[in-house]
């Protein structure tokens, strides 16, 4: 049937998943439902100790079997060592369909792709993939259908019970005897386990893994000791070069710096930019720079942030302390700067990802934002987004909160060069939808700036600005004109995914890529 | 025009495009390798063709690997090449065969 972005998704895909087609960005509001429940082993004797000895052990006191579903956090990023080292052992074990499911999995854990090639792996559930995880799944090796959520959507997945997760494996910077998990104090540190808040209280089974035991109590713990079952430490959980670098250096790239300098005067003649707006921003060159120029102009005006949210970066950091933020709310560090700041910024607080994004609590922080400010690697004409499929039809990418974010916000800005060498960031299909384009508000990008006509409030309060505005189809018009209009990638008939909208409905599916012909 | 000796024009930055032609009897013999090959491979075929036409080049074998080239680009680094293959360096047909 087709779903409310337009997009073709099969029956025979929908009988066996048991889901339904993405309805609306907000049609499960007011959705009742029972939460899932994990089974829980007591551990009432104080003589009982949960340390064990390797991941071995604490796979076989878990009881490890076949077609268990593992989870892992990514907070170790690009510097991860927890996913492959237990996946190594499972697979030594001679384990087999396992499913993955992660918070998100990135270029670090290309290691595990001879697992999948040898039936250990049979499915993966992530934010995204990225390196030879997504060449894996988009040539058709993992059996079954991986599935992307957004960081809210894995959390509501999680607790409404769609995916039961058998045993989570929590990496920690530092843990105790007892299993009181903290993100800094230790070799490796990340900042926050936001992400990993989820899988302690919803797995049956919680393994603690950490480089750096401390003594007990390790407090205040980002996870309590209540929901772990075993410690085990190992030489090193991550390498703390990739788990978090030096800030990125404010960008020099004329062409970012223009867009940075576009979405900031927009920001400031929305009637959101007030004393105590809230707003979110990623990581991206343009973004970084548009927190810096937006900085300025606050500090200016005497405006202050009420709530800076998401993923941190050192930028918004350095804004609360100059007093110009008044709460940082964070689920991610994204360098050392952050990851600093949260260990002394009183200011500076860790919240769980079910807090930052799960549409299916009493609330989240993202339906709070006034502003967000997301990239994207396709922006169609009807605003739809992608941000997991590249343009050759390969799996490269991740949701993260990019549709929590882009439903919650008043305001939701995507910053995209209109052209990435000759491929058009702004065009008549995205290759796969990711973000409905409802909730998509202004698509700036160096040759314009389209509102999307659903705001005719934000068009009304630009009339006399003096920004590049124009509509959505010029600009797609403008980078065909330049690049030439290109083919839709021709892709195979089997689907190995799946895009879970927010809500757990199939909002687009995702084709086996096909080696290409010429035609004729 | 022939292609008398090997020749190679082009680079494999981003956004440019390396051609080399080399003599052949059997027609064209076209290769493309691109890195936007799904969604501009028929373009850039269609391309590389015209412009050997357009010099009237009827046989030798002819590598494109693309970077994501424009077609200006394209067509250019396959009249240099082309040219370079006959030893003509200087005092090009601007405005003739050379668009």
């Amino acid at each position: 049937m087709i779903n409310a972005v337009g997009r073709e998704i099969p029956e025979e895909i929908l009988k066996a998943t048991g889901k339904e087609a993405f309805k609306g960005a907000y049609a499960y509001d007011n959705y009742e439902y029972t939460k899932a429940a994990p089974t829980v082993r007591a551990v009432s004797d104080p003589n009982r100790s949960k340390m064990v000895e390797n991941i071995h052990e604490a796979l076989v006191k878990c009881g490890i079997k076949d077609g268990m579903t593992l989870s892992f956090h990514h907070h170790f990023r690009e510097g991860d060592y927890v996913v492959n080292m237990v996946m190594e052992e499972v697979h030594n074990m001679g384990i087999k369909n396992i499913t993955i499911c992660a918070s998100s999995l990135g270029k670090a854990n290309d290691p595990i792709v001879p697992y999948i090639e040898d039936g250990t792996i049979v499915g993966i559930q992530s934010s995204g993939v990225r390196g030879k995880i997504g060449e894996a799944i988009s040539t058709g090796k993992l059996r079954d259908l991986a599935i992307m959520r957004s960081h809210g959507g894995r959390v509501r997945a999680i607790e409404s019970g769609e995916v039961h997760i058998d045993i989570a494996f929590i990496g920690a910077p530092t843990c105790d005897e007892y299993g009181n998990l903290r993100a800094n104090g230790g070799k490796s540190d990340c900042g926050v386990l936001s992400y990993a808040a989820v899988d302690a209280e919803y797995a049956d089974k919680v393994v603690a893994i950490t480089d750096c035991l401390v003594p007990f109590p390790n407090i205040p713990a980002s996870i309590s000791m209540v929901h772990v079952d075993y410690v085990c430490v190992v030489d090193e959980i991550g390498n703390p070069a990739k788990i978090a670098t030096g800030a990125a250096k404010p960008t020099t790239d004329v062409r970012k710096i223009m867009m940075a300098d576009y979405c900031t005067q927009f920001v400031i003649n929305t009637p959101y930019f007030k004393d105590g707006f809230s707003y979110q921003t990623g990581v991206g060159g343009a973004s970084i720079a548009s927190t810096i120029s937006l900085g300025k102009i606050m500090e200016e005006r005497g405006i202050h942030m009420g709530l800076g949210l998401g993923g941190i970066t050192t930028p918004m950091c350095s804004l609360l302390e100059k007093g110009l933020i008044n709460k940082l709310v964070d689920t991610q560090d994204f360098d050392l700067g952050a990851i600093e700041s949260i260990k002394k910024n009183p200011n500076h607080i860790e919240i769980t990802a079910s807090e930052y994004a799960n549409p299916f609590n009493k609330g989240a922080y993202v339906n709070k934002l006034d502003f967000v400010i997301l990239a994207s690697l396709e922006v169609d004409v009807n605003f739809n987004c992608n941000v997991v499929v590249g343009s050759d039809g390969m799996i490269t990418g991740a949701q993260g909160g990019h549709p929590d974010t882009a439903a919650g916000a008043k305001c939701t800005i995507v910053i995209a060069p209109l052209l990435q060498g000759r491929i058009p960031a702004i065009c008549t299909n995205v290759t796969t939808v990711t973000t409905p384009g409802e909730t998509v508000d202004v698509v700036i990008t160096d040759y314009g700036i389209a509102i999307n006509p659903r705001r005719q409030d934000l068009i009304e309060c630009m009339k006399d600005v003096d920004l590049p505005f124009c509509t959505i189809e010029e600009l797609r018009d403008k980078a065909y004109a330049m690049v030439g209009t290109p083919d839709a990638v021709k892709f195979d008939d089997r689907i190995v995914g799946i895009i879970d909208a927010r809500d757990g409905t199939i909002i687009d599916v995702v084709r086996q890529i096909k080696d290409f012909e010429f035609d004729d | 025009m022939e292609i008398i000796n090997i020749a190679l024009a082009g680079t494999l930055e981003s956004s440019d495009a390396q051609v080399t032609v080399e003599p052949g009897e059997n027609g064209i013999e076209l290769t493309i390798e691109s890195s936007v090959i799904h969604q501009y491979g028929n373009q850039i075929r269609k391309v590389v063709l015209e412009t050997l036409e357009r010099l009237d080049v009827q046989n030798g074998r002819v590598t494109i690997i693309d970077k994501g080239a424009l077609d200006c680009t394209l067509k250019a680094r396959v009249e240099c090449a082309v040219y370079r293959s006959n030893g003509i360096t200087e005092n090009l047909p601007w405005g003739g065969v050379i668009k």
